[in-house]
């Protein structure tokens, strides 16, 4: 299939494929495979993504028996920043029984690809792999009760066969570390 | 009882969206402290080497006579956003107001 260079809501999300902390290389289902797609940038260190982690996890396992897929990248420069080393990230996802990969994009050229700005920076996808929503889990980092209502709404549209209600809301968090 | 005037420090890095908050925060405690808000030294920290001479562990750092208002002594020196952990268990980009109100008056209490 076809992918587009950059990620705008409306066309199909650019490539992804990477490696999880195990080696296993993971991609984005096949047009059709999934009803539902989300690909979330986070990362170890920064306290927005940490806010919001249990929140994406706990959407993850509420919609996994509807097929939807959850795939959580890495792209910061773990030679800079060794909280966000590929050990580290196996560590975590070890500890805390991550219910999705936790994709290593030791490149950067992934987050380049989809212009991820922040973590965490949300993407969901429709069966189609076309981007219907970009941006937060929710309004409130420090809510938990917030419970990422954005995230879900755009799954629960997306399922129903509707468009979600939002289509994009500002990613909130710390800037992706690049390489220098 | 007689009072000091402690230094308060902010020192913060552009990667981080949490500088307009902590700013506001502080300058509040302070002024509700009975110190001078516009006296904040307020720092930014924008290369390696700032982070290395300045021991910056995070935007926002918070110091006040050189105490960090939540100290993390094995924190890698660097630039990138501060966590901090809350009473609650919650972790925050932001130190509790109430930590720095106290980190404040602790500091004005003093010995001198």
């Amino acid at each position: 299939m076809a992918h587009a260079t950059a990620t705008k809501v409306g066309q199909l999300a650019p490539e992804l494929e990477l490696p999880d902390t195990h080696g296993t290389v993971h991609a984005l289902p096949t047009a059709g495979e999934a009803p539902a797609t989300v690909v979330v940038w986070t990362c170890n260190h920064c306290p927005y993504a940490l806010g919001w982690h249990d929140r994406i996890v706990q959407a993850a396992r509420d919609y996994e028996d509807r097929g939807v897929r959850f795939l959580a990248v890495n792209s910061n420069d773990a030679e800079r920043y060794p909280h966000d080393s590929l050990d580290a990230m196996r560590e975590r996802v070890e500890a805390e029984s991550w219910p999705f990969p936790y994709l290593h994009d030791e490149s950067q050229d992934a987050a380049r690809a989809w212009a991820a700005q922040v973590t965490p920076h949300l993407y969901v996808l429709d069966a189609d792999l076309r981007v219907r929503y970009e941006g937060a889990a929710d309004a409130d980092h420090m809510e938990p009760a917030a419970g990422a209502e954005w995230l879900r709404e755009a799954l629960d549209a997306l399922l129903a066969g509707e468009e979600p209600p939002r289509t994009a809301t500002d990613p909130v968090g710390c800037s992706i570390k690049w390489k220098q | 009882m007689a009072t000091r005037t402690p230094s308060v420090e902010l020192l913060w890095w552009e990667g981080c969206p949490s500088t307009e908050d902590a700013l506001a925060m502080v300058r509040e405690e302070m002024a509700a402290a009975g110190l001078d808000a516009e006296a904040l030294d307020v720092r930014e920290i924008s290369t390696d080497a700032d982070a290395e001479r300045e021991e910056f562990v995070g935007s926002p750092t918070i110091r006040v006579d050189g105490q960090d208002v939540q100290p993390v002594p094995h924190e890698p020196v660097g630039l990138s956003c501060r966590v901090y952990r809350l009473a609650d268990g919650r972790i925050s980009p932001l130190p509790a107001r109430d930590e720095v109100r106290q980190t404040l008056l602790d500091a004005m209490k003093g010995d001198d």
